[in-house]
C-alpha cells in the first residue's frame, strides 16, 4: 500500500535560499541592471518588480565536452528522400551535426541573456544597497520619550504585584536552614547527653529534667524562625529601555512659481518619491506634507501639489515658515523622525534669501533629521544657493544637490544619503 | 472494488480518489504484470513546491548552491510565460520511492502520473542493474542531509565564498566522479558521520606522506623518476582530487567527496534516459490500459489520457522546426511496445533477427530488458528492422574533412545494422563525453597535474569551457595543471595549461 502524503502546506519556499545565493552571487552585474532600469522608466513605477538580464557567458556552468569538428554519425529520424551514399551540403547553423555532442534541446536558447524578474523587495534592495537613513538613530537617545519595558532579574525591593514568588520561598527557606542550624545542632547534642543522663542517673532525675527543660526552650527558639521574612522577598525586576521611534513625517516643499515648468515638477516628483519609498523601508509608519508656493506658502494634498499651476514671483522662506509652524503644531521630535526635500528653480526674491537661511538654522534644523535641497536647474545659481551653501557648513544633516535631468535623479539620490561615517 | 464500476467520473481529485486508483493500478501492476517496486510514497505538492524540486535536479534535499537557484528563476520564468509546462512528476530514486503529485493536474493526469512514476520508474530503480550497482536507495536521503548538514557547517565555519568557490570547482567536474568499474559501498549516515572523521585525519596524515620533502637516497630516486604517479592512468577525477590534492583542507576534501557521491548517484540515470523514460511510459500506457479494459475508467478519462499520452511520446522529423533530436520518451516507448509485438505477433523478420525471444512471454522478455541493460546496450540490443522503417531513421556521416555530409545509411536492408550501431553509440556516454584521465603528476618537480584527453574520432574538446573547467581544476589542485590529448595514432600533443599564480 503506497503511502499517501499532504505537502502542500509545508516548505512553501525551499528555493528562497538558493535564489538568494543567485542574486548575491550576481550582485555587481544586478546592480548595474538595476541602474539602468531607473534610468530608463520613471520612478513611481517602482512599486513593481523589474525584469533584468545577466549575459548568459557570465553564468556558465562549464564541463568538459566536445566542440565541433571531427568525425561523427548521427541518426535522425523522419527520412524522406535520401538513399544511402547520397551527400548534402551542411544545413547553415550546424542543425545537423549535433549527434555525438550536446543536445540542441537545452541550450537552445544560446547566446541569448539571461532574463528574469526581480520581486519589488528584491529591487529595492540591490537600488537601496549600501544607501542608509543618515542619522537614522536619533541623535540623542534622551530626547526619546518611548520606552519599552524588558525584565532584568530581581530586586529585593518593590511592589507587592512584583513579588516573584519562587525565588522568594526559595530565598526563605535557604534562611531558615541557615539560621535554624546552630540550634539544631546544640538540640542534637543535648539529645546525646540525655541519653546518657538517663542511663547514668535514671528517667527522671534533675539532671535530666533540666536538659529537657532546655531542649524545649530551644525547639521554641526552632520554630520561631520566621518561615517567611520581608528579608526574604524578591521582585521581579523590570527597566525601561529607550525605543527608537518608528514612525517618520517627511515634508515635500516645492517651488510652484511661474519659472517651475511641467518637466521640473516631474523631476522633482521622482525625487520626492524616491525619499518616501526610501523612507518606507525605515519606517512603519509615515506621514507626508505638501507645501508649495510662490510668494505665500500653502499646505496642499499630494494631486494639488504636482499639478495645480500658479504665477507670480517666488519667496521661499513664506514655505519654511509654515513648515517649521507645522512641526511644531503637529509633529512633535520627540514622537516624529522629521525629513524634508525642498525642490526649487532656485529662484528666490533676491531680499529673501537670508531670511530663508534664518529660519533654516533656528527653527527646522534643529528639529529635522535629515534636510535635503535639490535645485534642478540648468543655469547658474543665485542667491538662495549662495545662502544655504552657508548652512550646509554648518550642520552636517543637510545636504543639496544639483539636478540636471532624469537620469540625475539617481546619482544625486545616492550622493545626498551617501552613507556615513559617524 | 468490482469489476465493472468507474472509480471516478469529474475530473476533480481527491485523496480518497487517490488511495482508490493507486490501490487498482497497483493490484494490476503487481498481480497481473509482477511488476516489483519499492514501497511508495506519493507526496501531494503545489506548482512553486514543484519548481522548487525541479531546481535542485530532482534531489529532495539539496545542499545550497547558486546554481540551483539559477534554475529556479529560469524554471519560474519559462513557466511563470507559460513556455512550459512543469513536468507533471518527479520521482526519486530512493525507498520508499517518493513521487511528486502537482495539485494542479486533474483526476486523469493524476492517475497517469501514479502510473508512470509508482509502477513504472520505481520498478526500473528497483530492478536496472545500473541503478543497483551505482546508487543506494535506501540510503539516499540520509546521506543528502548529511550532505546537507556538513555544508551548511562549513558555510558557517569558512565563510559562504569559500565553500561557494569549492563546489563550482566540484560542479565542474562532477561528470567526472566516477570509478566506472568499482561498485562504491553503499553508505547510511551514521556511517558516514563516523567514519568522516577518522577519514579526515587519515587522509591527511597520507597526503604529506605523499608529498614529503624529505630528499631520499639518489640511487632511490633515479628508479622512482622513471615511474608516473599515479602508476595507471585515473578516469575518476574527483576521487584522485579528493585523495591526492596538496593543499586542500579536510573540509574541503569532504566536500569534494559529497559532490563526487552525488554524481555518482546520478551516473545510471545519465545513462538510461531512453531506457528509463519508455519503461515508465510503456507502463502508463499498458497500465492505464486495462483499467479501462476492466471497465474502471470512462471514455473521457481515456481521451484525456491519450490526449497526454501522445504529446509526450511525439518524435518530429528531423526537418520539422520542432525538432531537437531523438525523443527519449517516444524511442524508449516505441522500442518496448516494439518488443511486446515481437512476442505476441513476430513475423519472419522478428524470428530472423531475434531468434532466441520470438514469440516469448513479453512479461518476462520485458524483464529481462530493463535490468540487464543501459541505453547503448538496449538499443545495440533491441532495435528491430520494423522499428527503424517505422522511425524512418537514416544516418548522417558527418566529417569535417569533407565538404558534405554523407548520408551513410538509411531504413533498408543494407544499412538496419549500421543505423542500429550509430544510434547505439550516440547513447554510449563513452563517446558523448569525451575521455579525459590523470596522466602524470610530477611528485618531485613542480607539482603539476597532467591529464590526457584521448581523442575519440578527431573530436576536439570545446575550447571556452575547458580552459574554464582547467582553471576549476586548478583551484582544487593549487598547482599547474596542464592537458594532452592523445589522438588515435598515439601522437601527443598540448592543449592548455593553467600555471600556479
Amino acid at each position: 500500500m503506497s503511502h499517501l502524503i499532504d505537502r502542500r502546506l509545508n516548505g512553501k519556499n525551499r528555493s528562497a535560499v538558493n535564489r538568494q545565493r543567485f542574486l548575491r552571487r550576481f550582485k555587481d552585474q544586478l546592480k548595474r541592471a538595476v541602474a539602468d532600469a531607473m534610468a530608463g522608466r520613471s520612478i513611481t513605477d517602482v512599486e513593481s518588480g523589474e525584469k533584468v538580464s545577466i549575459p548568459t557567458r557570465d553564468l556558465s556552468e562549464p564541463v568538459f565536452g566536445h566542440g565541433p569538428g571531427g568525425r561523427r554519425e548521427a541518426i535522425h529520424p523522419g527520412n524522406k528522400e535520401f538513399n544511402a551514399g547520397d551527400r548534402v551540403q551542411r544545413p547553415r547553423g550546424g542543425g545537423g551535426g549535433g549527434g555525438g555532442g550536446k543536445q540542441a534541446s537545452k541550450d537552445g536558447e544560446g547566446e541569448d541573456d539571461f532574463i528574469f524578474e526581480l520581486s519589488r523587495e528584491e529591487f529595492l534592495d540591490l537600488f537601496f544597497e549600501d544607501l542608509a537613513l543618515p542619522d537614522l538613530v536619533k541623535t540623542q537617545l534622551a530626547k526619546i520619550p518611548e520606552w519599552k519595558s524588558v525584565r532584568a532579574g530581581f530586586t529585593s525591593a518593590g511592589i507587592p504585584s512584583n513579588i516573584n514568588v519562587v525565588r522568594s520561598l526559595k530565598g526563605a527557606l535557604a534562611r531558615r536552614t541557615a539560621i535554624g542550624a546552630p540550634y539544631r545542632g546544640k538540640l542534637r547534642e543535648l539529645e546525646r547527653q540525655l541519653e546518657e543522663v538517663i542511663a547514668r542517673e535514671g528517667e527522671h532525675s534533675p539532671a535530666a529534667e533540666a536538659l529537657r527543660e532546655e531542649m524545649r526552650k530551644l525547639r521554641i527558639r526552632i520554630e520561631a524562625i520566621p518561615f517567611i521574612d520581608s528579608f526574604d522577598l524578591r521582585y521581579n525586576n523590570r527597566i525601561r529601555q529607550p525605543k527608537p521611534s518608528t514612525q517618520a513625517v517627511m515634508f515635500c516643499l516645492m517651488d510652484v512659481s511661474g519659472s517651475m515648468d511641467q518637466q521640473r515638477k516631474d523631476l522633482a516628483k521622482r525625487f520626492f518619491t524616491l525619499l518616501y519609498l526610501f523612507l518606507t523601508r525605515n519606517y512603519e509608519h509615515i506621514e507626508v506634507v505638501f507645501i508649495r508656493h510662490h510668494t505665500v506658502a500653502k499646505e496642499v494634498d499630494e494631486k494639488e501639489f504636482f499639478y495645480s499651476r500658479e504665477t507670480g514671483g517666488t519667496v521661499v522662506s513664506s514655505a519654511l515658515a509654515l513648515m517649521a509652524d507645522i512641526v511644531e503644531e503637529r509633529y512633535p521630535t520627540s514622537d516624529w523622525n522629521i525629513y524634508a526635500a525642498q525642490a526649487s528653480d532656485g529662484d528666490n526674491w533676491q531680499d529673501d534669501s537670508p531670511n530663508c537661511r534664518e529660519i533654516l538654522t533656528t527653527r527646522i534644523l534643529p528639529a529635522v533629521q535629515y534636510f535635503a535641497y535639490v535645485e534642478i536647474t540648468p543655469e547658474r545659481h543665485q542667491s538662495l544657493w549662495t545662502e544655504y551653501e552657508i548652512v550646509k557648513q554648518q550642520f552636517k544633516h543637510f545636504a543639496m544637490q544639483e539636478l540636471g535631468g532624469a537620469e540625475d535623479i539617481y546619482p544625486v539620490f545616492r550622493e545626498l544619503f551617501k552613507r556615513r561615517m559617524v | 472494488m468490482s469489476g465493472k464500476t468507474l472509480i471516478s467520473e469529474g475530473s476533480e481529485w481527491t485523496f480518497p480518489l487517490l488511495e482508490a486508483y493507486d490501490r487498482e493500478i497497483a493490484r494490476i501492476a503487481h498481480e497481473e504484470f509482477r511488476l516489483d517496486t519499492y514501497q511508495n510514497q506519493i507526496e501531494v505538492i503545489t506548482a512553486e513546491q514543484m519548481m522548487d524540486a525541479y531546481s535542485s535536479v530532482g534531489m529532495p534535499i539539496g545542499y545550497h548552491h547558486w546554481s540551483f537557484g539559477k534554475h529556479f528563476v529560469s524554471t519560474e520564468k519559462h513557466y511563470r510565460r507559460g513556455q512550459m509546462g512543469l513536468a507533471y512528476e518527479i520521482v526519486i530514486n530512493s525507498d520508499p520511492c517518493i513521487a511528486y503529485l502537482m495539485e494542479e493536474n486533474t483526476m486523469t493526469m493524476q492517475a497517469l502520473v501514479i502510473a508512470h512514476a509508482c509502477y513504472g520508474h520505481n520498478s526500473f530503480f528497483k530492478g536496472n542493474y545500473l541503478f543497483r550497482t551505482w546508487t543506494s536507495a535506501d540510503s539516499i536521503i540520509d546521506y543528502l542531509v548529511f550532505a546537507r548538514k556538513y555544508i551548511e557547517k562549513c558555510e558557517e565555519r569558512y565563510g559562504v565564498d569559500a565553500v561557494e568557490e569549492l563546489l563550482d570547482s566540484c560542479h565542474a567536474l562532477m561528470n567526472h566522479g566516477v570509478d566506472r568499474y568499482k561498485r562504491p559501498a553503499p553508505l547510511t549516515m551514521a556511517e558516514e558521520q563516523a567514519r568522516q572523521r577518522s577519514r579526515e585525519e587519515y587522509l591527511q596524515s597520507q597526503i604529506n606522506d605523499l608529498w614529503r620533502t624529505v630528499p631520499t637516497r639518489s640511487d632511490e630516486h633515479s628508479t622512482a623518476e622513471a615511474q608516473r604517479f599515479p602508476s595507471e592512468p585515473q578516469e575518476n577525477l574527483l576521487y584522485f582530487v579528493e585523495k591526492n590534492a596538496p593543499l586542500l583542507e579536510p573540509w574541503q576534501r569532504e566536500i569534494v567527496r559529497i559532490v563526487r557521491k552525488i554524481g555518482q548517484y546520478f551516473y545510471p540515470q545519465r545513462q538510461t534516459q531512453v531506457m528509463n523514460e519508455g519503461w515508465a511510459t510503456f507502463w502508463h500506457y499498458t497500465l492505464l490500459n486495462r483499467l479501462y479494459e476492466k471497465g474502471m475508467v470512462s471514455d473521457g478519462f481515456m481521451i484525456e489520457f491519450l490526449q497526454s499520452h501522445t504529446n509526450v511520446v511525439f518524435q518530429p522529423d528531423f526537418d520539422s522546426p520542432y525538432y531537437s533530436g531523438i525523443n527519449p520518451y517516444a524511442l524508449g516507448f516505441a522500442m518496448m511496445s516494439d518488443l511486446r509485438r515481437i512476442c505476441e505477433a513476430p513475423t519472419d523478420e522478428d524470428r530472423h533477427w531475434f531468434p532466441e525471444f520470438a514469440g516469448g512471454d513479453w512479461i518476462k522478455v520485458l524483464d529481462f530488458a530493463m535490468r540487464n541493460f543501459k541505453d547503448e546496450s538496449f538499443v545495440a540490443q533491441y532495435l528491430s528492422p520494423k522499428l527503424i522503417r517505422d522511425l524512418r531513421l537514416f544516418a548522417v556521416l558527418d566529417d569535417d574533412r569533407e565538404d558534405t555530409l554523407e548520408i551513410a545509411a538509411i531504413h533498408d536492408e543494407r544499412g538496419y545494422r549500421r543505423v542500429r550501431q550509430a544510434l547505439a553509440d550516440q547513447y554510449n556516454l563513452g563517446s558523448r563525453e569525451p575521455n579525459i584521465q590523470v596522466w602524470n603528476v610530477d611528485r618531485r618537480g613542480d607539482r603539476s597535474l597532467t591529464l590526457r584527453h584521448t581523442v575519440y574520432s578527431r573530436r576536439p574538446l570545446a575550447a571556452g569551457p575547458t580552459y574554464e573547467v582547467l582553471k576549476h581544476l586548478h583551484r582544487l589542485w593549487g598547482f599547474t595543471v596542464r592537458l594532452e590529448a592523445v589522438d588515435e595514432t598515439g601522437k601527443v600533443s598540448a592543449v592548455n595549461e593553467v600555471r600556479k599564480a
